[in-house]
């Protein structure tokens, strides 16, 4: 299992593909620090534009952490997009080579082969991850510096003590990183049925926008799946970002306000991991190698 | 002699409608060069397809160096190598790290100058790190056999290996087949639908055609020019077959099954009137025999309609 999962590995980063997400993501990610170290307070302004009024706000707001907030905002609704290009490609693209067929005739059964795979994908996915946290959390923090975090959210806002945020977003990007290698997942799922890479890497797009559409959607009726489809908890890195009050209505240093949202969504994400993986097992280990 | 592939009654359908091999026995003995003859469509790729376990028979069992596939795939897998129509491989990958990566796939752990030594084999040592996808046909062919070679296997499927290459290229297959099998012993099962060069390579072989087996045998026997293939027709084909089966005939019978149309033997020409009498005498009634003078014309004869039931 080691070497087959080297192997994986080194077929992957030796492919040009894969360093395009790598450099999708520095390229976005230093345009948005450059926009926002060259014209910040214009952001700003805009952002507190109805609060202006109402709050005297000391400090540096548009610090380190506040900018890779922002920038996850933005970056985990089309890092899935980037995952999709090597997950979605794992079985379809070596189908399309005519290299599956040499794979299968190894001394390992298909189910060991899909396990080195998908565990190859998930470290790549992981790489990715660890990638936009270096450049997004460190590289802001390097830029902007370190202050107090303050968070506009829907109907209230949210202040993190310096001290309270870093490990936050280790929480937060371990979150990702679950959501990630579930959209993961569903690539190398979709990837079973095609030849050729295209069709798994649109098809995981659109059932992730599809999905998406039917999380965010307002209507009674879908409100009753939304809960089990992984649309919906994709987002849950964002509650390690809001704090519990006292009955005084202060901040409750190191608590999160919701915990078990964020329980109850890693299990529905994980869920649907092992559920598209054993849905990719049953179906390949049937399927006939005519490529 | 020991088989090292054993073959019953396999059948593969593709849906409900399409057969693409249909009730299969052959054995393949050790140290074989096993020709398996066919037109294209013919059932020869699903075939091996089959004995690789890439694709799951619908009846029908497979045994290999004595144990059965469905059971022993990663036993019996250590002891392949194939090349299954057009070459595939990491293009993106030099020759050298393409053979690096299925020599670790393998289970082989082997040195650069080993490796190199096998791309050198096959010719290919100064190109061993260029891009597979700068590569002629040829070329990847030839990287293609030394990528199934990698772990020193008993048994070697080629299917169709001289596809898309030129005349040297041929050559240069044809000579490596002999050497695997003169040389170090290897069993080879190599298929092709160009008889020309079966003939010159097969120690025995099968031909199909739409998924059956039409003759097998040893290739000494089938290509022995001294003796003519006849194709005989008569009023009731099924029932002429099991009578000949019956006479002294029999061994000259290339065909163990009943036709629907015609009957084929391989007999000296001069013994045809003996044959002609003795079917008369069997009662039974003659309607052609028409002597073939090649096993090429034979070949062509028997896939180019169908004959079996």
């Amino acid at each position: 299992m080691y070497s087959l999962v080297q192997v994986e590995l080194y077929k992957i980063f030796k492919r040009p593909r894969t360093y395009i997400a790598f450099g999708a993501v520095a390229a976005l990610i230093g345009i948005i620090q450059f926009g926002l170290k060259l014209d910040g307070k214009s952001y700003l302004d805009f952002m507190l534009n109805d609060l202006s009024s109402s709050l005297e706000i000391d400090g540096k707001i548009l610090n380190g952490y506040l900018v890779c907030y922002v920038m996850l905002q933005l970056l985990l609704v089309h890092v899935p997009l980037l995952i999709a290009l090597i997950a979605a490609d794992m079985i379809s693209g070596e189908a399309n080579m005519g290299t599956l067929r040499l794979l299968l005739i190894k001394p390992y059964s298909r189910t060991t082969l899909l396990l080195a795979k998908f565990i190859a994908a998930t470290i790549y996915t992981l790489l990715l991850l660890v990638w936009l946290a270096i450049l997004a959390l460190f590289g802001s923090m390097l830029l902007f510096g370190t202050d107090d975090m303050f968070l506009l959210k829907t109907s209230y806002v949210v202040l993190l003590k310096e001290s309270d945020v870093f490990w936050r977003y280790i929480g937060a990007f371990g979150f990702a990183a679950l959501a990630m290698t579930t959209v993961a997942s569903l690539g190398f799922f979709l990837s079973v049925f095609a030849e050729n890479s295209i069709g798994p890497i649109v098809a995981t797009m659109s059932v992730i926008v599809f999905f998406t559409i039917l999380s965010t959607l307002n209507i009674p009726i879908f409100n009753l799946i939304k809960p089990y489809l992984f649309t919906t908890h994709m987002i849950g890195w964002k509650e390690f970002f809001d704090i519990k009050v006292n009955d005084s209505n202060e901040a409750i240093i190191g608590s999160i306000q919701n915990p078990d949202k964020i329980i109850k969504a890693a299990v529905v994400l994980f869920i649907h991991t092992i559920g598209f993986f054993v849905a990719t097992v049953l179906v390949f280990r049937k399927k006939d190698i005519l490529s | 002699m020991s088989s090292v592939i054993q073959v019953r009654g396999l059948t593969k359908k593709f849906g409900q409608q399409f057969t693409a091999v249909n009730d299969l026995s052959f054995s393949v003995h050790k140290g074989d060069v096993y020709g398996f003859l066919g037109q294209n469509g013919a059932g020869k790729s699903t075939t091996i397809r089959m004995l690789l376990s890439l694709i799951e028979p619908t009846a029908g069992d497979i045994e290999i160096f004595g144990l059965p596939l469905a059971a022993n795939r990663s036993a019996i897998m250590q002891k392949v190598g194939a090349v299954i129509e057009k070459p595939a491989m990491y293009e993106y990958l030099t020759a050298y790290q393409n053979l690096k990566i299925f020599s670790a796939l393998s289970g082989v752990s082997k040195t650069k100058t080993q490796l190199l030594q096998e791309l050198d084999v096959v010719g290919l040592a100064a190109r061993a790190q260029d891009n597979v996808g700068t590569f002629s046909q040829g070329m990847k062919q030839r990287l293609a056999i030394a990528m199934a070679m990698v772990n020193d296997p008993e048994l070697i499927l080629l299917d169709e290996p001289t596809n898309g290459l030129d005349p040297q290229g041929i050559a240069d297959i044809r000579n490596l087949i002999l050497h695997l099998s003169r040389e170090q012993g290897k069993t080879v099962l190599v298929s092709s639908h160009l008889l020309s060069e079966i003939e010159q390579v097969a120690t025995r072989l099968i031909i199909i055609d739409k998924g059956c087996k039409l003759v097998e045998g040893d290739s000494k026997e089938l290509f022995d020019t001294s003796k003519t293939v006849v194709a005989i027709q008569t009023l009731d084909n099924k029932k002429a077959a099991e009578l000949l089966l019956q006479s002294n005939w029999a061994t000259q019978l290339l065909v163990n099954r009943s036709s629907d149309k015609e009957i084929f033997m391989q007999l000296d020409e001069k013994h045809l009137p003996s044959l002609h009498k003795s079917l008369v005498e069997m009662g039974i009634g003659v309607l052609s025999v028409k002597p073939m003078h090649s096993l090429e014309d034979y070949f062509l004869q028997i896939t180019s309609t169908p004959k079996y039931v």
